[in-house]
């Protein structure tokens, strides 16, 4: 039972990094139908960027802002340049992150060398929370509830707030939306900052646990593709419960079949697409 | 199509990579031989992405899993020649086969988060399953295919015309394979599913095939890979090398086969003399990927003319 309580924390611990960086993406696609190769990417830098602040200021707290901040402006940057010229072209759209998920990769490879490495703890949040048998670090703990944070955040500004009825209006029908005077070009802009944004937060999360390592871009993508599929794409309920099944079954099935460890993931995709195409909170 | 094109340029390659190679140092031999193997490839996948129009991102995978098929049978077990090609084609394709009963249900950007989910699964597994596959090491000590396969002649050459023979066996089919009613109704799919499905094609059959079909030629190109390099290693089946076909596809011009074969040629001589330069391939490669779709979005091919077929 300790067992299986402390491996549902775990799983929950991961569902929290996927659901911060699965929000970014299907929030993305809900509003611009990009697939976002470059995604993963974004997760990577965030931890990079962190990693150079915390060498330098030891501060865990600015380095988070910090990360949030640069990649959201290099996701800003590259939304304006590359992408917004291909509207309504997916598969253009789609290859033009790909173009950019190879350049950042080699380029942080470049940067700051393909050498391993994880943040420092936090001071505060050394230390383990126990409860009986069940032993549980508190920075997991954290992570858990600042995603939770950032999911009630997200459900207040997409559900409650005049920005996320614009937001809503434009996934809904984007002409229409513009004809409203709603400024598209914009919000596409801005949201595909925020997720970049997103995806960094999730890697400065998980940077003193998982850390940063070259490769760790592509390790990422798929995971946050199978959460985003088995959610159903723009749908942000969708990438919660996605996080969450994806998380316990990624953790449960390392912890018990470790060399299929990919493979357990690629079920319960196969399920929910034999039973609903779109996911399980999709709009086709 | 454009016959009265390609009619000549079809000429002229087919002339470069018949009298070719007996002039060219064996560097140059090796780089055409892989050029050859990888413009199968790059033609299977045009199938699915040009003709059929699905994106697919784990077709590197179907190509790898041959390859490991191979290496297994013919280090671990010493099976014989035509048993470890039948094996390596087989396996691929049951493979896209199963596949493509799951995938063949989507379009557009899901079936290339599928199948690119999938790829990464099948890569998660060469390099996690480490009894099998040997993880990150890969499996070394692939026989050469001229002595495995019992021919009286070794070395580059030889090796590099029986790729070429395979080549040209592929593309023929894959040729008659998109000129057929099949391929037709194949591009009537890519451009209006709606339309040909109220004609009453079975639209999902039609794209199962194909997918099956391109799976089959990758699986050809995946065994032929593996006779060439000797080893197998998971980087055949990652999200790069995915990356790169997909590149060649769309560097060349996807809904045409030349394309891609112009396409395969061009990344492997752009790997190859970067690469001899700088170890920043994969800037390159992105750097190349974003210039295509800024400048050439229909690829070289295509370049100057409408798109037609």
């Amino acid at each position: 039972m300790t067992y299986f309580i402390t491996q549902s924390l775990n799983g929950l611990f991961s569902a929290a990094l996927l659901f911060l960086i699965a929000s970014g993406l299907t929030l993305t696609f809900g509003v611009m139908r990009i697939v976002n190769i470059a995604h993963g990417s974004f997760y990577m830098l965030g931890v990079y960027v962190a990693y150079s602040v915390i060498t330098r200021t030891g501060s865990l707290l600015l380095a988070t802002a910090v990360a949030v901040v640069v990649v959201g402006a290099v996701g800003f940057v590259m939304q304006r340049l590359f992408l917004r010229r291909f509207a309504s072209q997916p598969l253009a759209q789609m290859m033009m992150t790909m173009g950019c998920a190879l350049f950042f990769r080699d380029a942080a490879l470049m940067i700051w060398g393909g050498d391993p490495f994880t943040l420092a703890y936090p001071a505060a949040l050394r230390g383990s929370l126990e409860a009986g048998e069940i032993v549980f670090p508190w920075y997991r703990l954290f992570v858990i509830a600042v995603a939770a944070l950032v999911g009630v955040g997200l459900w207040i500004l997409n559900d409650h707030t005049l920005v996320g009825a614009r937001l809503r209006a434009t996934v809904d029908d984007p002409e229409m939306a513009a004809a409203t005077g709603i400024n598209v070009a914009l919000l596409s802009g801005c949201v595909f900052a925020a997720g970049a944004g997103l995806a960094a937060l999730g890697g400065v999360m998980g940077g003193p646990i998982i850390g940063g390592y070259a490769g760790m871009d592509v390790d990422l993508l798929p995971l946050a593709f199978v959460v985003v599929i088995v959610g159903g794409m723009g749908s942000l309920k969708g990438a919660l419960v996605g996080a969450v099944a994806v998380g316990m079954i990624d953790n449960f099935g390392k912890a018990l079949v470790p060399e299929l460890s990919y493979f357990t993931l690629f079920a319960p995709m196969v399920i929910v697409l034999a039973i609903k195409p779109t996911g399980l909170y999709g709009r086709a | 199509m454009s016959a009265r094109r390609e009619g000549p340029a079809l000429l002229i390659l087919g002339a470069i990579l018949i009298v070719g190679p007996p002039f060219l140092s064996s560097y140059w031999v090796g780089l055409l031989t892989q050029m050859v193997i990888l413009a199968i490839l790059a033609m299977s996948l045009d199938i699915l992405l040009g003709y059929t129009g699905l994106p697919s991102l784990g077709h590197a995978a179907v190509f790898g899993v041959a390859a490991y098929a191979v290496a297994v049978l013919s280090t671990r077990y010493q099976a014989g020649f035509w048993t470890t090609v039948a094996c390596g084609i087989l396996a691929g394709t049951l493979l896209s086969a199963a596949v493509g009963l799951i995938v063949s249900h989507v379009r557009d950007v899901y079936f290339l988060m599928i199948t690119l989910a999938w790829g990464m699964v099948l890569w998660g597994l060469s390099y996690r399953w480490i009894p099998v596959t040997g993880g990150d090491n890969g499996i070394s000590g692939i026989p050469r295919l001229e002595a495995h396969a019992g021919l009286p002649m070794t070395g580059p050459i030889p090796f590099y015309y029986v790729t070429l023979l395979v080549f040209a066996a592929c593309a023929i089919l894959m040729a008659l394979l998109v000129r057929s009613p099949f391929g037709l109704t194949l591009r009537g799919i890519r451009d209006n599913e709606a339309r040909m499905k109220s004609l009453g094609f079975n639209t999902w059959l039609h794209c199962y095939l194909s997918y099956v079909l391109a799976g089959a030629f990758a699986s050809v190109s995946g065994v032929v890979w593996a006779y060439y390099n000797g080893f197998v290693s998971p980087t055949y089946l990652d999200l790069t090398a995915s990356s790169e076909l997909f590149l060649m596809v769309t560097l060349g011009g996807p809904a045409t086969l030349v394309g891609p074969v112009l396409g395969a040629g061009a990344i492997v001589l752009l790997k190859n003399v970067i690469s001899a330069y700088t170890a920043r391939w994969l800037l390159i490669l992105g750097v190349v990927y974003i210039i295509t779709i800024l400048a050439a979005p229909q690829g070289l091919w295509n370049l100057g003319r409408r798109r037609s077929g």
